[in-house]
């Protein structure tokens, strides 16, 4: 299997975590996307054709510009693959805060 | 709305950390890994045993709706009230061998404290494996609810 294609791979990289948050609520180009950073151009190309590859991202032509949108289905695989976990540790801690403030107020 | 218990995985390694605020102060969070009758309600598990100090160790047992018994149990490394517990874990009857687990307890006010539990696994497929379990799990319960309801619809 490609590595680079691995969505997980592809989120565990703070810079392309930070593409993902800025296109969440605008689809822009890939300048635009390039200017909210310091890296060169060249390094945010290469992140935008990963999350490309992976699916995170679609692009799409409008006009002669490209355009990166989020794509929401592949972003919502990744929330739900490590969601229940999270979950099943929030359902524990919940209890374990409700069984505290009865002792608490029982002594 | 903020969520309370945050859990942090980056990909390709071999531990998690899990955060959780409580609106408890430090000393009564605490308390909540310390005493056996209060880890038994909150962790719904048998305790078997639990000794709070350096060289101790505990055993937990829990018995699933099918009636089978499972054990867990470790090696305690560290234990300074109201800071840090270091421990092993381990689920007896799986294969996944022990992990590492370092609990740091902080005060945040004198009514809300804050737990960081960081968790280092033996390899990065077993981390993946066990952070999958509950995944897993949730697609099974859908798919015997499912069996089910289609099971009266032929009943």
């Amino acid at each position: 299997m490609n590595l680079r294609r691995d969505v997980f791979q592809a989120i565990a990289d703070p810079t392309r975590r930070a593409i993902l948050v800025l296109v969440a609520s605008q689809s822009m180009t890939a300048g635009a996307i390039a200017s909210n950073f310091d890296t060169a151009r060249p390094t945010v190309s290469k992140h935008l054709q990963i999350l490309t590859e992976c699916e995170l991202l679609r692009q799409e032509q409008n006009g002669r510009e490209v355009h990166y949108h989020l794509n929401p289905v592949k972003m919502k695989e990744i929330a739900d693959f490590i969601e229940p976990f999270r979950k099943f540790w929030d359902d524990r801690f919940n209890k374990l805060e409700a069984i505290m403030k009865q002792y608490k107020t029982n002594k | 709305m903020e969520m309370k218990t945050k859990v942090h995985a980056e990909n390709g390694k071999q531990e998690i950390l899990i955060t959780r605020e409580f609106d408890l102060p430090l000393e009564l969070l605490f308390k909540a890994y310390v005493e056996p009758e209060i880890v038994e309600q909150w962790m719904g598990t048998k305790v078997l045993k639990l000794e709070n100090k350096k060289h101790g160790g505990y055993q937990f047992e829990t018995t699933d709706p099918m009636g089978n018994k499972h054990g867990f149990s470790g090696a305690i490394h560290e234990f300074t009230p109201n800071k840090r517990i270091t421990r092993t874990f381990e689920m007896e009857n799986a294969n996944f061998g022990a992990q590492l687990e370092f609990l740091e307890f902080e005060k945040l006010t004198d009514d809300t404290s804050k737990l960081v539990m960081h968790v280092v696994y033996r390899s990065v497929e077993i981390r993946d494996q066990i952070l999958q379990m509950p995944f897993v799990q949730g697609i099974n319960m859908a798919h015997s609810k499912l069996e089910s309801v289609v099971g009266k619809l032929k009943a």
